[in-house]
């Protein structure tokens, strides 16, 4: 097995350019992405092995991103659009949910609306306002399009590949608090299917679902349970739509207790829908309410406080404490 | 009565106009089949506001008024062009060989979209305004990547010139000097609000300021429109970058068959506009200068009679759609939700469909 160690930022870079290499019609399109290799150095160095015209410098506009990369699909194109922050997404919002999402549909199957939008999102990097959101559930909610979560080096190397080569749109959203921790590259075999959700760390007494950067998170408070006993099946949901719901099933029949942590909002958000689908699936298994761990329903707070809104381990673990204490 | 840099090549009673940058290259058969286009498209047009009358359509979007600037910007594409539409282009896709019964699929509520794109280079039309202008400059700029001669061309209007899309198009299409035409028809009215209120300045103005020529051409005449349309794609297909082109027209009809016009147009406005008929000055100019016959007149009005009604027997036999196709196309790749609303609506015996 040929395995490597590298940071997330330089994983995505390893998948992108693997993807370039394998498929001509694959292109790079957004803000800063060439000459200075994107704000977070994602796609660094990639202009200059590909050329500009793989490798587009747009202007800023990220509706015009996301609306050429429509016309580039008609046309054959894959197009991996970067959106620079989550918060800058919003401008794009129309073309994502009217025409990328409804294309394929509106064409009765004529146009294969094949493209990517990375977004980097999640907060804990300290930044000022629009740069730490998480915008995933508004795209979750909407028939058309697919969005996935990397959490580590190896699915940010072999998830970014899996997008790029499916026929759907995907929204793709990157952890950016994770970008510089390293981790394994198995660069032969992919971890898992694109929507498949993995078990990071089996256990019998609560299963913990995420994504994203709070599946670091989420396995910190499970050593921290640990030590006091109590013992946390980790899930990585990996795709926020579709869900694989069964794997989370499987688990929450072992456990009858759920946590679901999330940045986002709880209201209507990913975490509503899982709890949701596993309360219908599981209700005779449950010892306990299913519970969100998420961010609170307020703008993005300035961030010297940010980790008061972020979930934290010791969040989570009251989380935790509560559904080991439920009784019926 | 207009602006004086207005290209026209007919005026309103049928007699050429000279233009010191455009001429005229059609010959007399062309300009009678370009007449028999718009006699065509009128029938069409008034057939399918008869059809919703009559609780046929769900809503109609009549383009009487914008023949010429329709059939004239149709006719200057090549068949390897491709062309992005809003919901008014019946013109254009009659020239892009779309079948008119498809055309009416939208309105009939039995699709949202009525053709396949892919096959007559002629996308799916958009509803949200300016949307299709950024389409359009990216399947330009894949033309740039695969080396073709090709062009796109956009088609949007007066109301929807003021959206962010259509100023964003203009920016990448200046910035990437890609192949696209930007087609404006700007026929006065947004709905209820005039073209004057959209812009302070001549629409066609616009595109100066993002770096690429402009052109207004009187959208009535379609000798003018074919000549403007096909200088700019010939340009555009060979780098010479994008163009606008603002087809000064006006829109005879309501907004939609849901409109109202008389409670925000005068009546006088509306009769200006008539006497600068798109159809009736060829036909002027067709009796004058190449002494077509009224039989010929006459056939073309039969011929476009026998294809409304056979347009009306199309719609009439469009049914409804069994309800599990809204799965159908939703996605490319299977989806477990799909998959579950399939299954739903075959256990509650919706549909009499298979999974």
């Amino acid at each position: 097995m040929a395995t490597t160690t590298m940071t997330m930022a330089k994983a995505l870079n390893e998948g992108l350019r693997r993807a370039m290499e394998k498929n001509p019609k694959v292109l790079l399109m957004g803000e800063d992405i060439g000459r200075l290799g994107g704000v977070f150095r994602i796609t660094d160095g990639l202009q200059k092995d590909f050329g500009e015209d793989r490798v587009v410098d747009s202007p800023l506009a990220e509706s015009a991103i996301v609306g050429t990369a429509v016309g580039l699909a008609i046309r054959g194109y894959r197009t991996v659009c970067e959106i620079q922050f989550d918060g800058f997404v919003y401008p794009a919002f129309d073309q994502i949910v009217s025409q990328v999402a409804k294309l394929h549909k509106r064409s009765d199957g004529a146009y294969l609306m094949a493209m990517v939008i990375r977004i980097p999102f999640q907060g804990g990097i300290g930044a000022i306002e629009h740069h730490s959101e998480s915008p995933e559930p508004y795209f979750a909610q909407t028939a058309g399009l697919r969005v996935v979560s990397p959490s580590t080096p190896n699915d940010a190397y072999w998830m970014i590949q899996q997008s790029i080569e499916h026929d759907d749109p995907i929204i793709f959203c990157e952890p950016k608090s994770r970008y510089w921790e390293k981790g394994e590259v198995d660069l032969e075999t992919p971890p898992a299917g694109l929507f498949d959700a993995l078990v990071r760390r089996e256990g019998t007494d609560v299963t913990l679902v995420g994504y994203g950067a709070s599946m670091k998170t989420a396995l910190r408070a499970a050593e921290t349970a640990a030590v006091e006993g109590t013992s946390i099946e980790v899930i990585d949901a990996r795709s926020i739509a579709p869900l694989d719901i069964e794997v989370m099933a499987k688990s929450l029949e072992k456990t009858g207790r759920v946590v679901v942590v999330q940045e986002s909002p709880h209201t209507a958000s990913v975490g509503s829908e899982i709890i949701s689908e596993l309360t219908q699936r599981c209700f005779y298994s449950l010892k306990a309410p299913g519970l969100r761990v998420s961010g609170y329903h307020v703008p993005y707070p300035p961030t010297r406080i940010e980790e008061d809104y972020r979930p934290t381990v010791d969040r989570i673990l009251d989380a935790v404490d509560r559904v080991m204490g439920f009784e019926s | 009565m207009i602006d004086e840099e207005l290209v026209q090549l007919l005026t309103p009673e049928g007699e050429r106009v000279e233009n010191s940058e455009y001429e005229s290259t059609l010959n007399g058969d062309e300009i009678f089949s370009f007449y028999r286009d718009m006699v065509i498209m009128r029938r069409l047009d008034n057939e399918s506001t008869s059809l919703q009358r009559q609780g046929q359509l769900a809503l109609w979007a009549p383009m009487q008024g914008q023949e010429a600037a329709q059939i004239g910007a149709g006719r200057a594409l090549a068949p390897m062009d491709f062309t992005f539409p809003t919901y008014r282009e019946h013109g254009i896709a009659w020239c892009r060989g779309v079948p008119p019964e498809n055309m009416l699929r939208l309105f009939r509520a039995v699709s949202n979209g009525g053709w396949d794109p892919q096959k007559y280079r002629h996308s799916v039309p958009t509803v949200v305004l300016g949307s299709q202008t950024l389409h359009a400059v990216g399947y330009a700029m894949g033309i740039q990547r695969d080396g073709a001669e090709e062009a796109a061309m956009a088609f949007f209007g007066d109301g929807a010139s003021s959206q962010g899309d259509v100023l964003e198009a203009f920016v990448w299409a200046a910035s990437f000097n890609a192949p696209v035409v930007f087609f404006c028809q700007n026929n006065q009215w947004g709905i209820s609000t005039p073209s004057t209120v959209q812009s302070k300045i001549p629409l066609y103005h616009r595109s100066h300021g993002f770096g690429f020529p402009g052109v207004r051409v009187d959208g009535n005449d379609v000798l003018a429109v074919y000549e403007v349309s096909k200088r700019a794609l010939d340009s555009a297909r060979v780098g010479g970058g994008p163009t606008l082109i603002e087809a000064y027209t006006y829109r005879i009809g309501a907004h939609t068959t849901s409109d109202d016009p008389t409670r925000y147009r005068i009546d006088a406005e509306v009769e200006v506009w008539k006497h600068r008929d798109p159809v009736e000055r060829v036909k002027a100019l067709l009796v004058r200068e190449y002494k077509v016959k009224n039989a010929d007149f006459d056939d073309v009005a039969a011929e476009a009679d026998t294809m409304a009604l056979k347009l009306r027997e199309d719609v009439l036999a469009m049914s409804r759609p069994d309800p599990i196709t809204m799965f159908d196309d939703a996605y490319a790749a299977p989806h477990p939700l799909i998959e579950e609303g399939r299954r739903e609506m075959i256990d509650l015996g919706i549909s009499g469909g298979e999974l």
